[in-house]
């Protein structure tokens, strides 16, 4: 299939915009060729994956484009880097990876790109309405701006995020089109017992099992209630993107295409329909964890995806005056810890020995204590990159059971809920 | 002698290695030494560097781009490499070096029942049109 320029594309392509667009759009042209798309999308926002350094490559990509006078085209947001640039001392890291990584994140902020430093833009303010055609990366984020806002989107990922950006443009093709959103698979969730679906914990362990088990196809899940929160459905989708290359995930009742079942099937019969059970529940619950209860903990870490306000609010409920007796670590986005210190909330938090990470994260960069042991998370996805990333052994709970483990310094785990 | 479908075009030659098993570059590759780092592939621990790389399938981690770029400064990237299935993703990393200026490498989509014809360690050659062919097959 041939790629069908439009007249302002092709006056981008030769230049019109300057070196640094030109080759932002050589390489997006060479990408939607790879993927067989006949022409581009205009898009109205990016978010941009490429600030975390995995190599000095990186850098060297962004300051090409910095240098070439490239500037984003589109509102754009950027992910976590490899360093707290407020906090410089929480990250381990020498002098050369601190310096590169630092470059690579000041490149695209130079280039336009908004500070944000956070997976989990749609907490701050970045919200793409239903139908909108954008190029995120960051696959929690892909998910979120894909399933729960109805914004479109591909898997967007190093390079080719940062080329949208500049272009305002990305490939026709996979999710930005509307016969390819359809839902295939019916997920049933109604013989879960409702007090379990009411809690923060169960999500995670959802998506862990729908990554898995439905993967690429899309999921429609009926059976779950319409109080669903914002918190849950991140948590759902940020669990099943880790385990599979789940995007786009349809909530029956809750999430914009999916009013109804035929909506969300747009009228076609499924492939096939999952009723899930207690075992499926229980064996997604156990991969979670590679610790043993009874090892005790090390650290806790939560914010994967990013702390929003309200899961703040809960931490500080559920702290109730109390103060952590082992690290405690909590990563958001520098824009809600500043509306946490306008609260007062951040001084109560650190002065209960809770560590507030801002603009990165637990598992992409080093911050747990050198000594390893076990981690305890509430979040599906640091329980899945946990052990390869950091080291640790990992131990999921809910909030409540990490409050309550950091306080006592000893597993505590509440385990009936899952029994039915 | 078979003919892939070019993903990126170019030439290489090196000795056949084929993966069995799915890789992500991304966690799954060291591009220092260019040997493959995950603990739990059935090749941790083997160079990647310098071969022509058959590999059935890729687990679609998209900071792989990273990690070709990071091959291809370092100079320990394969030769070539040829995908069971077609993948942006890696070719992406190869486009990207090329306008930085680096030599990229082709890659191929080939079948994987068509990689099976192949020797291990026997050295191959790809040309500029897709061409794959062994020494003495």
């Amino acid at each position: 299939m041939t790629l069908e320029l439009t007249t302002h594309e092709r006056q981008l392509f030769a230049g019109s915009r300057g070196d640094a667009t030109a080759m932002a759009m050589r390489i997006l042209a060479s990408a939607a060729e790879l993927v067989g798309a006949s022409e581009l999308v205009e898009i109205s926002s990016a978010h941009i994956d490429g600030c975390l350094h995995h190599g000095d490559g990186g850098v060297e990509f962004a300051e090409r484009l910095a240098k070439g006078g490239g500037r984003v085209a589109v509102d754009t947001t950027l992910n976590v880097g490899a360093l707290d640039l407020l906090h410089p001392d929480k990250v381990r890291a020498g002098a050369h990876k601190t310096d590169m990584a630092r470059r690579q994140m000041e490149a695209y902020v130079r280039m336009g790109a908004e500070p944000t430093f956070t997976c989990a833009p749609y907490q701050i303010g970045h919200l793409p309405g239903m139908g909108e055609q954008v190029a995120w990366g960051e696959s929690n984020a892909i998910a979120f701006v894909n399933s729960v806002l109805g914004a479109r989107t591909e898997r967007y990922g190093d390079f080719l995020d940062a080329c949208c950006a500049l272009t305002g443009r990305a490939p026709l093709h996979g999710l930005h089109k509307e016969e390819n959103r359809a839902a295939t698979v019916v997920v049933d969730a109604s013989l879960v017992p409702s007090g379990l679906k009411g809690q923060d914990v169960f999500y995670p362990v959802l998506g862990t099992w729908l990554g898995l088990e439905v993967g690429r196809d899309i999921a429609a899940i009926i059976g779950l209630p319409t109080t669903v929160t914002r918190d849950q459905l991140k948590a759902l989708g940020a669990a099943a993107a880790s385990t599979g290359a789940v995007a786009l995930f349809h909530v029956v009742g809750v999430t914009p295409e999916a009013p109804t079942l035929e909506a969300a099937t747009r009228g076609q019969a499924p492939t096939q329909t999952i009723t899930l059970t207690g075992d499926m529940l229980r064996t997604s619950l156990a991969r979670l964890s590679t610790a043993d209860v009874a090892a005790g903990i090390d650290a806790v870490a939560v914010g994967s995806p990013h702390f929003s306000i309200s899961e703040f609010e809960d931490l500080k409920r559920l702290l109730n005056g109390r103060h952590m007796a082992v690290p405690f670590y909590v990563c958001t986005a520098r824009g809600t810890l500043l509306a946490l210190e306008e609260q007062g909330d951040a001084e109560i938090l650190r002065d209960a020995r809770i560590d507030i990470i801002v603009d990165t994260c637990v598992v992409v960069t080093p911050i747990l204590p050198e000594s390893g042991g076990v981690l305890m998370t509430n979040s599906g996805k640091f329980a899945h990159y946990g052990p390869a990333n950091t080291g640790y052994e990992v131990l999921y709970g809910s909030l409540e059971d990490c409050v309550d483990s950091a306080v006592a310094g000893r597993v505590v785990s509440s385990r009936e809920v899952w029994t039915w | 002698m078979l003919t892939g479908r070019v993903l990126v075009a170019g030439e290489g030659q090196g000795p056949f290695m084929r993966l069995d098993q799915a890789i992500s570059f991304w966690g799954g590759v060291d591009p220092v030494s260019g040997t493959i780092s995950d603990p739990r592939h059935a090749n941790h621990g083997e160079s990647i560097s310098g071969t022509v790389l058959a590999i059935s399938s890729t687990v679609g981690s998209s900071s792989s781009s990273a990690i070709m770029l990071e091959l291809l400064r370092e100079g320990t990237a394969p030769a070539a490499i040829l995908l069971g299935e077609a993948d942006a993703i890696l070719s992406l990393g190869v486009i990207v070096a090329q306008e930085l200026g680096y030599a990229g490498i082709p890659i191929l989509e080939v079948p994987v029942a068509q990689m099976m014809g192949f020797q291990q360690g026997v050295p191959v050659s790809v040309g500029p049109e897709g061409t794959v062919t062994q020494a003495g097959s």
